[in-house]
């Protein structure tokens, strides 16, 4: 993995509740960039939602954090960051994507003023595997799916700086069910043409359809998401009685 | 288990009034995915919903090394990775039967086999039943009395994907007689996508149409397409599968090194043991 750019791929989103198409999306997006030859991606983050972004049906951030922390036990690269939801009020994803990239940089920072010994106990600390550590700051990727690359389309929903900030300082990867019209939608739109190379389309082998609006249809209902979340996922719910009639 | 699980469970005094279901589901299981494991959970599902039916147990049976078909592998791999898959469930479990079987065995002849297995079950309890009730000296309650009286033998339906109730049309791959007797006699839960074929293959089959108050639909409504032979390829270059087919699976996958190119070659100049059988 030398000379590979580090990438670290953050997701943010409501959660509510995460499902295995949420963890699948790093998975895809990191087998398409390593097989791309060009970077490592040395970490996934997951930033739920804050309360206050008012979606309906939005359970409490508490709750979402504690099943993201439980899906994410047999993961050994993706973490879970809480800060977005412990702001006082929502946070714009650019803003998102910004204080992480900050956090990342301070990490490369501080591994690389220090000793060779504390250098390996940060390492194993923030959990950061590359060989470039001291000296490369990861790019920090936002990862998402079609549908939310489609809003950028929606008037008065996000900032244009933002998006442009989005596309040209961070990137994306977006996962798409291989919709034609995904392509389409970037070759027409001028900021996200003129900034192409920095937004991976990575095709879904399995087409999943595993949303989190999905699975809380089916739970008012009754029915089984067995296999759908993870167990420990499916245990916390029933636990505490979410997501009923 | 949690009572809060299974909010569609029938109750008690209801469940003795439902049919008692169990589900058999055969494949390659080549391997194991996700997907399969959802089939029980959405038929079980379906069926409670009826109203009529409570389902008791799932059987998965994989098929024999004897099918021949391209890219299988050994039937003890197979096997190993349904009985991890199945660990965290309560009422799906594994049968090795069929795979220990010499020669391929015929779908119908495994739903023949599982039933008489069901057969003997309630006729050994029925006569358990009887030898307790002539040990009982006091009157029992009636509600004591229903858990005493044994009951019949429970349905056993074949839980398949809309792609074998399609199949089923392929010349020499079914006999006449064995679809029949998994329609008539048995009966078949289908599960499959929006937008499936599968109610015009009913319409366009005699046979399935006068059985087809037999044959279930039922809708994924979720869709989680997950094909074993996406899954190998996946393996095979190296892509990540987690999230898609159980973890203890993938990991068991990694320790034997099953599924590499060579396997996926396996019996590729073989004719599928169905044609060589019925194609004389």
């Amino acid at each position: 993995m030398i000379n590979r750019v580090p990438v670290a791929l953050l997701s943010c989103g409501s959660f509510n509740p995460i499902t295995n198409m949420h963890m699948r999306m790093f998975e895809l997006a990191r087998d398409h960039l390593h097989q791309t030859g060009l970077y490592n991606v040395i970490k996934g983050i997951i930033s739920p939602v804050n309360d206050r972004y008012g979606k309906e049906g939005l359970v409490a951030a508490k709750h979402r954090v504690a099943m993201i922390q439980r899906a994410l036990e047999t993961s050994d690269w993706i973490t879970l960051e809480p800060w977005e939801s412990q702001q006082e009020q929502w946070v714009e994803t650019v803003m998102v994507l910004r204080h992480h990239y900050n956090a990342l940089f301070h990490q490369c920072q501080a591994m690389s003023g220090t000793s060779l010994e504390s250098t390996k106990t940060l390492k194993q600390k923030y959990n950061v595997d590359s060989p470039n550590a001291q000296s490369v700051v990861p790019r920090l990727k936002l990862l998402c799916g079609a549908d939310v690359l489609k809003t950028f389309d929606i008037p008065n929903l996000w900032k244009h700086e933002h998006i442009e900030e989005i596309v040209q300082k961070f990137g994306l990867v977006c996962i798409s069910r291989g919709d034609v019209d995904l392509q389409k939608f970037i070759d027409e739109s001028n900021i996200l043409f003129k900034h192409r190379r920095n937004i991976h389309v990575v095709r879904e082998w399995v087409v999943n359809d595993i949303s989190a609006t999905h699975i809380r249809r089916a739970l008012r209902k009754g029915h089984s998401v067995k296999y759908l979340l993870p167990e420990s996922v499916i245990d916390y719910i029933q636990q505490h009685n979410m997501y009923t009639a | 288990k949690s009572l809060l699980r299974h909010a569609c469970k029938p109750v008690m005094e209801e469940a003795s009034c439902r049919t008692e279901v169990v589900l058999l589901a055969c494949g390659s299981f080549n391997p194991i995915t996700n997907m399969h494991l959802r089939m029980f959970e959405l038929a079980r599902d379906y069926l409670h919903e009826t109203g009529k039916y409570t389902v008791i147990k799932g059987i998965i049976s994989p098929v024999g090394d004897g099918y021949k078909k391209k890219g299988l592998i050994e039937a003890e791999y197979r096997l190993a990775m349904v009985k991890m898959a199945t660990e965290s469930s309560d009422w799906v479990t594994l049968s090795s039967w069929e795979s220990q079987q010499e020669e391929w065995v015929e779908t119908a002849k495994v739903l023949r086999y599982h039933y008489e297995n069901l057969e003997n079950l309630s006729n050994n309890e029925k006569k358990n039943a009887t030898h307790r009730k002539k040990a009982k000296k006091r009157k029992i309650e009636e509600k004591n009395e229903t858990s005493l009286v044994a009951k019949d033998a429970p349905k056993l339906m074949l839980l398949c994907g809309a792609d074998v109730v399609e199949s089923f049309s392929i010349p020499n791959l079914w006999k006449k007689e064995d679809i029949e007797e998994i329609v008539g006699r048995f009966g078949v839960v289908c599960i499959s996508r929006l937008g499936s074929s599968v109610e015009k293959c009913i319409y366009e089959s005699d046979i399935i149409w006068k059985f087809r108050t037999n044959v279930h639909l039922v809708t994924e409504w979720i869709t989680n397409d997950i094909s074993a032979t996406k899954v190998r390829r996946a393996l095979r270059r190296g892509q990540s599968v987690k999230y898609v087919i159980p973890d203890s699976v993938t990991e068991y996958i990694q320790k034997h090194s099953l599924y590499d190119p060579c396997s996926e070659d396996k019996n590729a100049n073989v004719i599928l043991a169905p044609f060589q059988r019925y194609a004389k």
